[in-house]
Order: structure tokens, then sequence, then C-alpha cells
């Protein structure tokens, strides 16, 4: 069947509606139970398909698959605690649950109506059980706008995705807007590119608008390689069709009428759940031809990465995409203008696009009315690390790093100090104690040394050598660098070996000094942005941590250390 | 200098590809609408048909598409999911994502390496095992994560390594007779 107009659709939206009910606004009227359990990578691996099954049998047996529903969501977002079982209507949250606890809920919860205690989350601090997901800190401050359906519908069934109000924004997009209407509502939410940059995505939309090529491709950017951060797959997992409804709607902005997503090829379950949602959206003519009945046709391909940090570039994704060595391309031209196969093309990344839907059914004001300034709406972050609550949060822009570690995350484990936390991956740098209270925005990060990046957030405590961490950083970028460059070629396996050379007590202060100029060498010389930031671990941690670095030290010509070394370059040494 | 062999077990350098397997790749890449631009995804497809990628296969790419074998080599350098080397029976990937790292995840690879007596990227002798680095396998809340094949063990500790091996060595050896 295939759904033309918006009519129809809200047909369907009001008949999908039913089936959820359990799960709309506590609707305490629903006879019927809906059993949520998280399908997420994390919770898969400890079990959840098998809690699933058991789930499913125990309720066959009693003869309750028709009042009580098994769903299996994406993620919830609350890693750490997995995994995670929630009940509607009944807003009860079981956290860590096992296979022998499956038996338990069912006969305590479902059939007696009584909550397993034991089974809920308890709040470190205050040692006490928590009986909702809105009393939880982890949720309590937390915005979910591009992950406002993960770990609510089940990804892999479209009608759970219209009931919540899918397909709506395409269909106003196509229907009452005309294209410019639509850029200039992105522009106006101001909304920026999630993918780490920061760059208007409402402008690089019209740039791409306004060239003039017959033939123009929207591409997502799902390669997401940097390590620690794991957003754009939850979001692929647990919400497919907003990603595959947002590129529908720009590709009608920008007048394309072929999409790509980039995939990794390590990410197994989101390429499962999406080709699935294409499929299921293509049954429905939500891709095709002549989309809501109107003139125009737009279809998604996937294109699988093969393991390439650097593809996260836009100009070398699009040579991935070509079937060519990742290598970055030289800027301007920029991708808008000149791009895949030398049409104009516009990359998005997968956070972006899941922001887009809303922004067009709700208005970019309501959009504009999140966040800071210069940075609207929310971001999402993926806490790692030495943090109490490990998981993926969404938050207004312009919360502190303060809020996010201890408030949301829960603070550092084990009654440790926090020392530093790491954003933006490789291509960031560390924030310390002192730049906890920063409100996170771009320009902010920026200001700190550190940048939003991909919003991965490495928690480090007491324990962490700081110099390790760059030297970690720094083997990953060697590894990374496409070799196109001299800098990236080379710089970064020198930058790594003298790292090397002072985790293994061999340096003297001449090599700090080599160090830090090399740092800033490449810094200013690379061709693309991956080493162009490559250094911004070690210049960070140099600044923030100078006497871990010291402490490696072995200065044969200058006993006394730092004090009568008389740096050769005008960088010199201290910061 | 030829490495003594014990007999029944066939080297996995040795293998030989049946002409069947050459015949799916190439009825695989007659099925593109296009072969411009495709290369990526047909050495995705020889990579899933073979386990690896040989010189012999990336020659036969090359020929089907009319490049220099070069240009086939230099794509599949490039990217690290590529191999042009037999990996084991089980893989095992360890996960070498920030979040593990700081977790420990060097301390469980050096450890695991140690057991197997191999290096990242290298195979055990008896073809049983290969250990892999991955770059995050985005789990992060079970740092530190190492995956067996498909199966993901989280939270592992340097004591689990033994366990671990000596599950898929029992497995791995009623394969093998």
């Amino acid at each position: 069947m295939q759904i033309k107009s918006l009519e129809e659709l809200s047909k369907i939206k009001q008949e999908s509606k039913g089936k959820i009910k359990p799960r709309l606004h506590r609707d305490t009227t629903a006879t019927e139970k809906n059993i949520l359990v998280c399908g997420g990578t994390g919770c898969l691996a400890n079990n959840s398909d098998k809690i699933i099954q058991i789930l499913t049998a125990l309720l066959k047996t009693r003869g309750m698959v028709e009042q009580v529903k098994v769903i299996r969501t994406g993620c919830f977002g609350f890693c750490e605690q997995g995994p995670i079982v929630k009940i509607e209507p009944d807003n009860v949250f079981y956290v860590r649950v096992g296979l022998k606890d499956v038996k338990e809920i069912v006969e305590e919860h479902i059939i007696k109506g009584r909550r397993v205690e034991r089974l809920l989350y308890e709040d470190p601090r205050k040692k006490e059980k928590v009986h909702t997901q809105e009393e939880m800190t982890f949720y309590k401050k937390q915005l979910r706008v591009a992950l406002r359906n993960c770990g609510l519908i089940n990804p892999e069934n479209i009608y759970e995705y219209i009931a919540l109000g899918g397909y709506e924004a395409l269909g106003k997009a196509l229907t009452q807007m005309s294209r410019d209407e639509v850029i200039e509502t992105v522009k106006k939410s101001g909304l920026r590119g999630r993918g780490g940059g920061g760059f208007s995505t409402g402008l690089k939309w019209e740039i791409t608008r306004q060239q003039e090529d017959e033939e123009k491709f929207i591409i997502c950017n799902a390669d997401e390689g940097d390590p620690g951060a794991f957003m754009d797959r939850s979001i692929l997992e647990g919400d497919p069709h907003s990603v595959i409804e947002a590129m529908a709607i720009g590709a009608y902005a920008i007048g394309a009428d072929k999409g790509i997503v980039y995939i990794r090829a390590e990410y197994p379950l989101a390429i499962s759940r999406l080709t699935t949602a294409m499929q299921q959206a293509r049954e429905l003519g939500f891709l095709g031809k002549r989309i809501f009945g109107v003139d125009f046709n737009f279809d998604i391909r996937l294109k699988y990465g093969a393991g390439a940090f650097v593809c996260g570039e836009e100009t070398a994704l699009i040579n991935s995409c070509e079937g060519k060595r990742g290598e970055p391309n030289y800027k301007p031209p920029y991708p808008a203008e000149e791009g895949y196969w030398g049409h104009p093309t516009c990359v998005n990344n997968v956070e972006t696009f899941a922001n887009i839907p809303v922004i067009i059914s709700r208005g970019a004001e309501w959009f504009a009315t999140m966040g800071t300034e210069k940075s609207k709406g929310t971001k999402v972050f993926a806490l790692a690390g030495k943090i109490n609550n490990v998981g993926l949060v969404e938050v207004p822009m312009g919360i502190t790093l303060r809020e996010i570690i201890f408030d949301i995350g829960g603070g550092i484990p084990n009654g440790k100090k926090f020392k530093a936390v790491q954003t933006g991956g490789p291509s960031g740098g560390v924030i310390t104690e002192k730049g906890l209270d920063t409100p996170i925005d771009y320009d902010n990060l920026l200001e700190t040394g550190s940048m939003m990046g991909s919003g991965g957030m490495i928690i480090m405590d007491e324990d962490d050598n700081m110099v390790n961490i760059a030297k970690f950083y720094l083997e990953f970028t060697m590894d990374e660098a496409c070799g196109r460059c001299v800098p990236g070629r080379i710089g970064t396996k020198r930058l790594f070996e003298m790292l090397h050379k002072i985790t293994s007590g061999k340096a003297t202060m001449a090599d700090l000094d080599a160090l830090k100029q090399l740092a800033y060498m490449i810094k200013d010389s690379s061709l693309c942005g991956l080493c162009q930031t490559a250094p911004n671990p070690v210049i960070s941690t140099m600044k923030h941590f100078w006497h871990e670095y010291l402490a490696f030290i072995k200065d044969v010509d200058h006993p006394q250390g730092e004090g009568r070394y008389v740096p050769k370059n005008k960088i010199g040494l201290k910061s | 200098m030829t490495q003594p062999q014990e007999i029944g077990v066939t080297k996995p350098l040795e293998r030989e590809f049946p002409k069947k397997k050459y015949d799916e790749l190439e009825s695989f890449i007659n099925s593109l609408e296009t072969t411009k631009g495709a290369l990526i995804e047909i050495l995705h497809k020889a990579q899933d048909i073979f386990g690896y990628l040989p010189r012999d296969v990336q020659l036969f790419v090359a020929r089907k598409l009319g490049i220099p074998g070069a240009e086939v080599y230099g794509v599949v350098s490039f990217y690290s999911y590529f191999t042009t080397k037999p990996s084991g029976i089980h893989t095992i990937s360890i996960c070498m994502g920030t979040a593990c790292f700081v977790r420990g995840a060097d301390k469980i690879a050096e450890k695991f390496k140690e057991k197997l007596g191999i290096e990242s990227n290298e195979t055990t002798e008896d073809g049983l095992f290969t250990i892999k680095d991955v770059r995050c396998i985005g789990a992060c809340g079970l740092a530190p994560v190492v995956m067996v094949d498909d199966k993901v063990y989280g939270r592992v500790k340097v004591e689990d390594v033994d366990d671990i091996i000596n599950t898929y060595r029992r497995k791995g050896e009623a394969v093998c007779r």
C-alpha cells in the first residue's frame, strides 16, 4: 500500500497509535501491557535477546500473548545498567535483568501486579530504590530530541514510527512547503552539523541547492570511527526511519533524487535495521517515485565503509563512495559544489539528520528555544571511561560538563578523584577540573582547547597517566592517517615515537621541546582535519599536565630539570 | 625455508580455492548495474566468499574490472577491514576504543598475545585463533570488551582470558577432528 497524502498518513497514524497506546503518556486506561526490552548492542551482548525469548515463551504458556506484548526497542541509553526491561503503562524500569529474573517479572509483576523491588535501579548516593525512569538522576536533566524514539519504539516496525508522528514532516515539506522554505526553516533553527565541525546545516543545504547541475546527491555519514562514541550507531539501531525521513526532506530541499548512506561494515545490526526500514519505507511510498503524490522521486542505497577513520571527513568519504582510497581532497571546491562524481553533494551526519523531522514538524522557533546563543538544540554525548553511569545522554547545549559528569553520569566510581575528560575523540583535547563549569557549546569547547567532535566523552580518574593517554590517541591517528600529506604520514609517526621515548623514560628535555614544536608544525601544515587536529591530545595534555611529562624525563645534560634548559625555538617549553 | 608440517593439518595459506568461489564472485560482479565506483563493494563480497583477499583474488578482480592490479591493492591496503592474510577459525577482536583502553584493554590484549604466542593480526600455528585489534565496537558500557567471532564478552578481566581461550579451543578441536 502506498500513502499518497497527509490525510492517508493521518489515518494510519490513528490506527497505529492504538497499538502502542500503553506506551503513550502513561495512558492508564490501557488494558494491555507493553514490555519493552532494550535491543541495543550493549544489552544484546548481555543476552537481552534471550530475555525476549523467555518472556514470550512464558507469556504464551500463560495464554497472555494478547494482553501483554513484548517489544524489542532501540537503546535506552543507560548502557551501564543493561539489560533494561521497562513495563508500560506501569512506568516501571528494571535494570540489569538476568535470565533467571524473567520468571519473577512475569509471575510477580505481570500476574500479581507487584513490583520486583530488587530489580529496580538503586540511587548510588541515596541508597534508595528509584521507582520510575523520570526520577532517575540519569534521565532527569536529559532532553531527548535526536533520541526521541530510541527505547520507545520497535525500530523494525514502521507503523510504530508513524504512530509517533513519523513521516508527517516529509509530507508537510513536500505538500505544503517550497524548497526554499524548508531550507529557511533549517537555517532559522540554528542547527549545526553534529559530526564535529559544527557548520550550519541550513547553509550547507542552501549552497548545494544553489548549484546548477541536473544531478545532485545527499549522503548520510554513518561512518562513526571515533573510538568511544556510539550515538550514530544507537540512532540507526533505534530509530532508522528518522534518518530516512530526514534524508528525503534534505533531498527535496537541495534538489537531489539519490541518497547514499555510507555506513561502517562493523555495524551489522545497524545495517540490518536500516535495510529493513528502507524496505518498509519503499512499501509505503516514502521512498521511490512520486512521493506523497508530488513530483519528487528519491531513493537511498547503502555503501559500506571498510574501516578508515579518515573517511569521516567528507571529501575522503566521497572518494570512498566512489570505490577509491579514502583520501581527502583539497577544499575548495567543497562537496556542496563538486562532490560525488563531480556533482553537488550534501554530506550530513546521522545525528544531524535525526533532528530534521522534528524541526520541520515543530518549527524552527521551537528548536531555537533550546541551547545557547550560537549553538541551538541538543547534543548527544557518549559517556564512557571512568564514570558510574556509562551510556548515551542527550542534553540541551549550554549545560555544564559538571552537570553531565556528576549529575547525569553519577560521578567517578570507586571513590576516585576526577582528573580530566577528553571530548571530541582523538581530535579533541582534555578538559580539567577548571573547565568543568563551562557551558558546553561548539565555541566554548574550542576555547578550552578541545572540541565538540562527534560527542564522545571519555572520563579519566586520578589513576590515568595523561602522557599514556596522549600516546594512545597518537597511535590511533598514526594508524589512521591516510598517508597523502607528509605531516600526516611522517609527522604523526615521529610524534608517536617521541611519546614512546618519553614514556619509556629515555627522553630528555630537548625531546619535550621537539615534541611541542612538531605538534604545532603538524597542526599548521596538514592537509585535512584529521591530522590538523591529531596533535590536540598532546598539546592539551602538555598544557594541563606538564608535570606528568616532566616526571618521565631523564635529563642528563641538565640534571636540575626544566629550569635550566633553554629552548631553541620560539614556541618554547612552557605553555 | 619450508615449515615442518603436521600430517593432516592443511595450512590455511596453502588452501586452494575451488573454481566455484571464483564463479560466485564473477556472477556477483556481472550482476552489478555498473562497475563504476563498485570496487569496494566487490572487495567486500570477495572477502565474504574467500575469507580474505589473497593476491590471486585481487588480480582476478582487477582483470574483471579492467583496472591495474596496483589500484586494487591500493584500496585493499588502505582499509583496515580488508585483510590479505587468512584468519583462523576464531577471530578474537579486542576493542581498543578509548573507553576500553582506560579500563585496561591493553592488559587484556597483552594476556591474549602472551597466551597464544602471537601478535595482533597474526594467526596461531594450528590455525585456530587470529587476534585483531578493533577500533571501538560501540559497546562502551561493557568496557573492556572482547569479541570472539560474533559473541561479545563484556567487562573482561585478565583472569577471564584463559577461560575464553579454552572454551573455543575445545570447540575448535571438535571441529578439527
